[in-house]
């Protein structure tokens, strides 16, 4: 047994070992991965011991039949042993209906940094359409020279463009500012995808429509039974918008807007209106519901933050966190950092509650307004914990505490906009659990 | 022996592919092929629902008073919101809470919470009631309107909106928004003897 071998096989079981203890939601997964990572820590062990395993290693059952027969046609699903991973709606804030609901992306069973497209998080305002790409239509409108109307057939015949950029809900983690609510990453900050987008860049359908100069603001409006719609500043719309129709090499799906969407990047998610059905160009804000009685942050002396549309930078360690179970010994915590104002520069990880931090790795690539993973390797000797990791952007803005977030806005209610270095705590047991407050 | 046929059938392959990266490249440099189709405002009406405000820009003609709107409230609405919109099975009280914003818990309601009145036509004409929305007529959009507003004692038992009198609505939140002005926040990279973080 080679070094190499033993080290591949050692760091296998250690991580299902972090698997076992990952699952949350199924018991019987989470008993069943116990013994298999218990079987395999033993087998190591004795590899790592220099003798020959007791028994010898047994040919796999999948060697010795013959497999299923490929169907005619097929779309590939994941395997039955990975059923536990979806997306789950909030169990926090249970909500009394679930058409304006929404649904967060298992972050902790990511895997790279593109989030498959049956996992993208969903934030429904009346739940999902399902639209007839052929009747379909898109118009641009308002402050334009030519108004003019798309096919579905007409938009897909311009030169695309592919981005990989992050997706982030204002309202991620509103439930856990002063409270630990969730227990789950999944719960905390699974408001968050990650995809790669194509379509059309906004500029190359406004520029055939003529964009008169007195446009400064256009109104984004879905198909959907909210109809929901939001004022976006035209210099962002020109800059890097794009109007959407796949994400991860294939059409959207149903629930993330197909057959089109606006896709605005680094901007709070329910700007990137889903099932679009029009842009219509004005020269001021139109202040609709979706802009001030919802999506606003409260600020002192009972104000209101409006327009707040970038998402600042911020990360979270996926692994561990929270409802895992570690210990001692090696572990490799991993994460995710982002800013919707640029590239990620540095990850910096505390491993005592904040006193001090140390600099983590980033994984290439590191691209402009998307996820991007981060990982530091930890020998944890046993003794309680709390671990966390803070996130510093190509802009130089360092991701704040809530401490810190507390001082300049007004923490009530469920607030939009958390970006807060966000603490686990890792008890003498190995327990991780949510440590913001 | 079928090497080399899959070796020719790669080369093919491969021509036909470098045929398609040619013919992209290509068409990606010169500027793109408009495919837009012309069209009114005119064709555009029924789409074009948005209202703006404060200047109420959008309003469409048609009125509707706070007794019609109690009517239609009762058959429509409050089904989900509960009698006098004081909350329902589906969604929570949609009175009260002027004056809440100031205290450590905001309640947040169209009567507190809107800036302009018009704010509340648009929601309501665009996405109300949920299993039917842009199903009310403008009138009946006019009278709920009112009869929330109403509710939170922001217009008279007798009014009737109109395009006119829901914009003149003096909403006690109309000063109650900044835009947005972050970064906000101090924080600097430190990397030891550093203030813990406030969890646990």
């Amino acid at each position: 047994m080679t070094d190499s071998k033993s080290s591949r096989l050692v760091s296998a079981a250690r991580s299902e070992l972090q698997a076992a203890g990952s699952i949350t939601h199924d018991p019987t997964r989470r008993a069943m991965l116990g013994r298999t990572a218990a079987a395999a820590a033993g087998g190591v062990a004795a590899l790592a011991g220099g003798r020959a395993a007791a028994a010898t290693v047994p040919v796999p059952a999948s060697n010795l039949a013959l497999g299923r027969a490929l169907p005619e046609t097929e779309y590939g699903m994941p395997s039955k042993y990975e059923a536990h991973v979806k997306r789950r709606r909030t169990d926090v804030l249970v909500n009394r209906q679930n058409f304006s609901d929404w649904s967060m992306t298992p972050l902790h069973q990511q895997h790279g940094t593109l989030t498959p497209n049956g996992l993208i998080y969903e934030r429904h305002h009346s739940g999902v359409p399902d639209i007839d790409p052929q009747q379909h239509r898109f118009a641009i409108h308002g402050m334009v020279r030519k108004p003019l109307l798309f096919t579905m057939d007409d938009l897909m015949k311009y030169p695309s463009v592919t981005r990989f950029h992050f997706m982030e809900c204002s309202g991620n983690g509103l439930t856990d500012w002063l409270k630990a609510s969730s227990k789950t990453v999944q719960q905390t900050h699974g408001l968050l995808s990650c995809a790669q987008w194509t379509g059309v860049p906004v500029s190359t359908l406004l520029d055939e429509a003529g964009v008169r100069p007195e446009a400064t603001w256009a109104l984004a409006e879905g198909a959907d039974g909210a109809a929901h719609a939001r004022s976006i500043p035209m210099a962002k719309l020109l800059e890097d918008a794009m109007i959407v129709y796949a994400s991860n090499g294939e059409m959207l799906r149903p629930e993330n807007g197909y057959p089109l969407r606006l896709f605005i990047p680094g901007w709070e998610g329910n700007v990137s209106i889903k099932w679009l059905r029009r842009i219509k160009l004005g020269d001021k804000p139109w202040h609709l519901r979706s802009e001030t009685a919802r999506y606003t942050d409260p600020m002192p002396d009972g104000k209101w933050r409006q327009f707040s549309f970038a998402m600042e930078a911020k990360s979270v360690i996926t692994s561990p966190s929270g409802g895992m179970n570690v210990r001692p010994g090696e572990i490799e915590i991993l994460g995710f950092a982002w800013s919707g104002l640029g590239k990620i520069r540095t990850v910096d990880v505390t491993l005592d509650g904040g006193r001090t931090w140390r600099e983590a790795t980033l994984e290439e690539p590191v691209l402009d307004k998307c996820l991007t993973r981060f990982r530091l390797r930890w020998k944890w000797d046993g003794t309680p914990a709390t671990i966390a990791s803070r996130a510093i952007d190509s802009t130089g803005y360092v991701q704040p505490t809530v401490e810190e977030i507390r001082k300049v806005r007004a923490i009530t209610g469920f607030v939009q906009h958390h970006n807060g270095v966000f603490p686990w705590s890792i008890n003498a047991a190995g327990e991780v659990k949510n440590a913001i407050a | 022996m079928q090497s080399p046929k899959f070796l020719w059938l790669a080369l093919a392959a491969g021509f036909v592919l470098a045929g398609c990266a040619a013919t992209k490249s290509t068409a990606g440099g010169s500027p793109a092929q408009a495919r837009g189709q012309a069209v009114s405002e005119a064709d555009l009406l029924a789409w074009n629902i948005d209202v703006r405000t404060p200047d109420g820009l959008g309003l469409p003609p048609g009125s509707g008073s706070v007794a019609a709107g109690k009517a239609v409230f009762d058959a429509k609405c409050a089904s989900c919101h509960g009698a006098a919109a004081a909350g329902g099975p589906v969604f929570g009280s949609m009175v009260g809470g002027i004056g809440s914003f100031k205290t450590d818990r905001r309640v947040l309601t169209p009567g507190s919470m809107y800036p302009y009145a018009p704010v509340l036509f648009d929601y309501v004409r665009r996405a109300m009631p949920m299993n039917a929305p842009q199903s009310l007529s403008n009138d009946e959009a006019y009278a709920v309107t009112g009869y929330v507003l109403q509710l939170n004692g922001l217009v008279a038992a007798d009014a009737v909106m109109t395009a006119a009198s829901l914009t003149a609505v003096q909403m006690p939140n109309r000063n109650g928004f900044m835009v947005d002005d972050r970064p906000d926040t101090a924080a600097t990279r430190c990397m030891s003897q550093c203030t813990p973080i406030a969890g646990k």
